[in-house]
């Protein structure tokens, strides 16, 4: 019996791991970026809520996955498009600087103080089955994790910019050569992962009440853990990742000595290196990564 | 033809004597602008120690100023007076009494980071790619996780507090010109030279039979070492430890430094510390309020990060090698490279 609530918890923290890996592992695909301010646009996210507070749940959920998508397609064009035949790595210092300034942007504005506000407060309880404690909160994690990925699917697989898209993931330069526009695909990318962003951001505030500037910082760094293990460029790769370092991350929570749970993220860290080193280029990998000499 | 042999020396030579002017200026400066000399010199050693990994090899390292934190820790421990320590930590006796001084710390600190850099270098050079940096970025999560949990030894959540402040503008300069010296022997050095061979074309490089990978080692054991003095300079700069002054901001700001002057020169690496040095300085001024005549400017908290960041999206964009590229220092004002054309 605990060992099924373990699961369930779990599950579910992977469920949020998954989609802002998914978010984060979309834009690497493309454009070889690993976009660090992910993490902001998270906090976008927060502080559209925050903002928005006493409004109905509606507007306010629907205010904040537009604010994000917004806040993506402005990082897009101001920062990252004039770098688009930038390396990875000079691309991964200008998210992280775009990270840097989002944040004191909001610091100078907010101020660093965490701050509560009050959003859906209806789902803080849970539902029993027989001794099982299922959070309404984390079950609308999972339900909505697997809508996202689901209908994320149908669009990859059916729709005309989602195969524009796995195209250009393929093979960026050649995807242009057959017709591709390179800038439609890549600012549909952003709006996706601002969605995905916003997503979570709704759950992060509903669970813990509060935004603050650095809010996102976290949750990005265990995307970029799990992305990376799925294997950047692969999206199901990246989904797995997500669930894979929620599991790991929830488990280590359940069974770890408790003097060594605080060092809980060290050891999901340090796992992360072993995993590279025995298996660089990730779980799933896409073809497009393999070098060629 | 001596004055040619000796040419690849010019740079070192200028770079230190425009470090001891900086430094002598300063000294006769009030105390505020002495702190901030001080300060940038003591990032110079840091944003040296980078450069002689990610300057030569152009791999990014996100973890290095873990390697900070470890030297800082280190010599904390060696150097709080015991009495202060039995309150604090909780340290095996030996450890607890003994109290050295600053010099025979901060070199125990640096030869004990160096081993610790070793350790961890040797698995993580036989990485390619985006994974290098990726696991030096998990190296500065689990430091920092480490850091803040680990109360017997580092204090934990709270500031590890009376570290003797022994970093002052001349401790400074000479970390500095020490680090600076390093950093040239190593780029002028055969392993320096077939790392920014590697650099250029890896695949190139190791058909010539450069072994990429323990070219990399060395520099990796060798720039965390010059880090860790800067880790060591700056604890004693600070008189406290905490594990938040060592994680993401302060590897921003480095990076940063690195990046705008160019890390592909140490030339570029000491502008780029000057440049950003000067900036925050002045955004620090008009946080705190500046008069210029009757007008005061007063802006929150956060301006200086804001154009910080600017400037180095700014950089990336425009000057994607820095200001520096890959100019030095020389006399006559005029690239070697030139020359040769």
């Amino acid at each position: 019996m605990i060992f099924l609530q373990n699961a369930i918890d779990a599950i579910s923290l992977g469920a949020v791991y998954a989609l802002a890996a998914l978010g984060i592992g979309l834009i690497f695909s493309i454009m070889r970026l690993i976009n660090f301010a992910h993490g902001e646009l998270i906090m976008i996210g927060g502080f559209t809520l925050y903002g928005l507070a006493g409004q109905p749940y509606l507007v306010m959920a629907l205010a904040a996955v537009l604010a994000v998508a917004v806040m993506a397609l402005g990082m897009e064009r101001i920062a990252f498009r004039p770098l688009r035949n930038a390396n990875p790595a000079t691309l991964l210092v200008a998210s992280f600087a775009v990270s840097y300034l989002v944040q004191h942007v909001i610091l100078m504005i907010f101020g660093s103080r965490p701050m509560g506000i009050d959003f859906l407060p209806e789902l803080g309880g849970s539902l029993e089955f027989g001794g099982l404690r299922l959070p309404k909160l984390q079950l609308i994690a999972i339900v909505a994790t697997i809508a996202l990925m689901t209908s994320l699917a149908l669009f990859f697989r059916y729709a005309r910019t989602g195969i524009e898209m796995r195209a250009a993931a393929e093979d960026f330069t050649m995807a242009r050569l057959v017709g591709v526009r390179a800038n439609r695909v890549i600012a549909v990318a952003f709006v996706i992962s601002g969605v995905l962003a916003s997503v979570v951001s709704l759950y992060l505030v509903a669970q813990a009440g509060t935004v603050s500037y650095k809010m996102g910082v976290n949750l990005v760094l265990m995307a970029f853990v799990a992305s990376v293990i799925g294997g950047m460029g692969s999206l199901v790769g990246a989904a797995l990742g997500g669930f894979l370092v929620g599991m790991l991350s929830a488990s280590l929570q359940a069974y770890l000595p408790v003097d060594l749970r605080a060092y809980r993220d060290a050891f999901v860290f340090l796992a992360f290196i072993s995993f590279l080193l025995w298996r660089p280029q990730g779980l799933l990998v896409s073809h497009a990564d393999q070098e060629r000499v | 033809m001596a004055y040619e042999k000796y040419r690849r020396w010019q740079p070192l030579a200028l770079l230190t004597v425009l470090l001891i002017a900086i430094a002598l200026t300063a000294a006769f400066a009030p105390p505020a602008l002495q702190r901030t000399v001080t300060d940038a010199l003591i990032k110079l050693v840091t944003v040296l120690g980078l450069f002689i990994f990610i300057g030569n090899s152009g791999v990014f390292s996100f973890g290095h100023v873990g390697f900070m934190a470890v030297g800082g820790y280190i010599s904390a421990i060696l150097t709080i007076l015991p009495a202060k320590k039995h309150v604090a930590l909780h340290l095996p006796a030996a450890l607890e009494a003994l109290q050295l001084p600053g010099a025979m710390s901060a070199a125990i600190a640096v030869l004990a980071t160096a081993c610790f850099a070793y350790l961890v270098a040797v698995p993580f050079v036989r990485l390619r790619g985006i994974a290098l940096p990726m696991a030096t970025f998990a190296l500065l999560v689990i430091v920092h996780v480490v850091a803040l949990n680990w109360q017997d030894v580092t204090g934990g959540r709270q500031a590890l507090v009376g570290l003797p402040r022994f970093t002052n503008i001349w401790v400074a300069l000479a970390g500095a010109c020490f680090a600076l010296a390093v950093a040239a022997l190593h780029q002028q050095s055969r392993s320096g030279l077939a790392l920014r061979c590697s650099r250029e074309n890896e695949v190139a490089a190791a058909a010539t039979g450069i072994d990429v990978a323990r070219e990399r080692l060395i520099a990796f054991v060798l720039s965390a070492a010059v880090v860790a003095l800067g880790g060591v300079l700056y604890a004693h700069f600070l008189g406290t430890m905490t594990a938040n002054t060592f994680y993401l901001d302060l590897t921003f700001v480095t990076l940063t430094m690195l990046v705008v002057g160019g890390m592909r020169s140490l030339t570029g690496a000491c502008a780029g510390v000057a440049l950003v040095s000067v900036v925050s300085e002045l955004f620090r001024t008009i946080e705190r309020g500046a008069s210029f005549g009757d007008l005061t400017i007063k802006a929150p908290p956060g301006l200086q990060e804001i154009a910080l960041s600017i400037i180095l999206v700014t950089i990336l964009i425009v000057r994607p090698r820095g200001l520096m590229s890959d100019w030095e220092l020389s006399f006559p004002l005029r690239s070697a490279s030139r020359k040769e054309e």
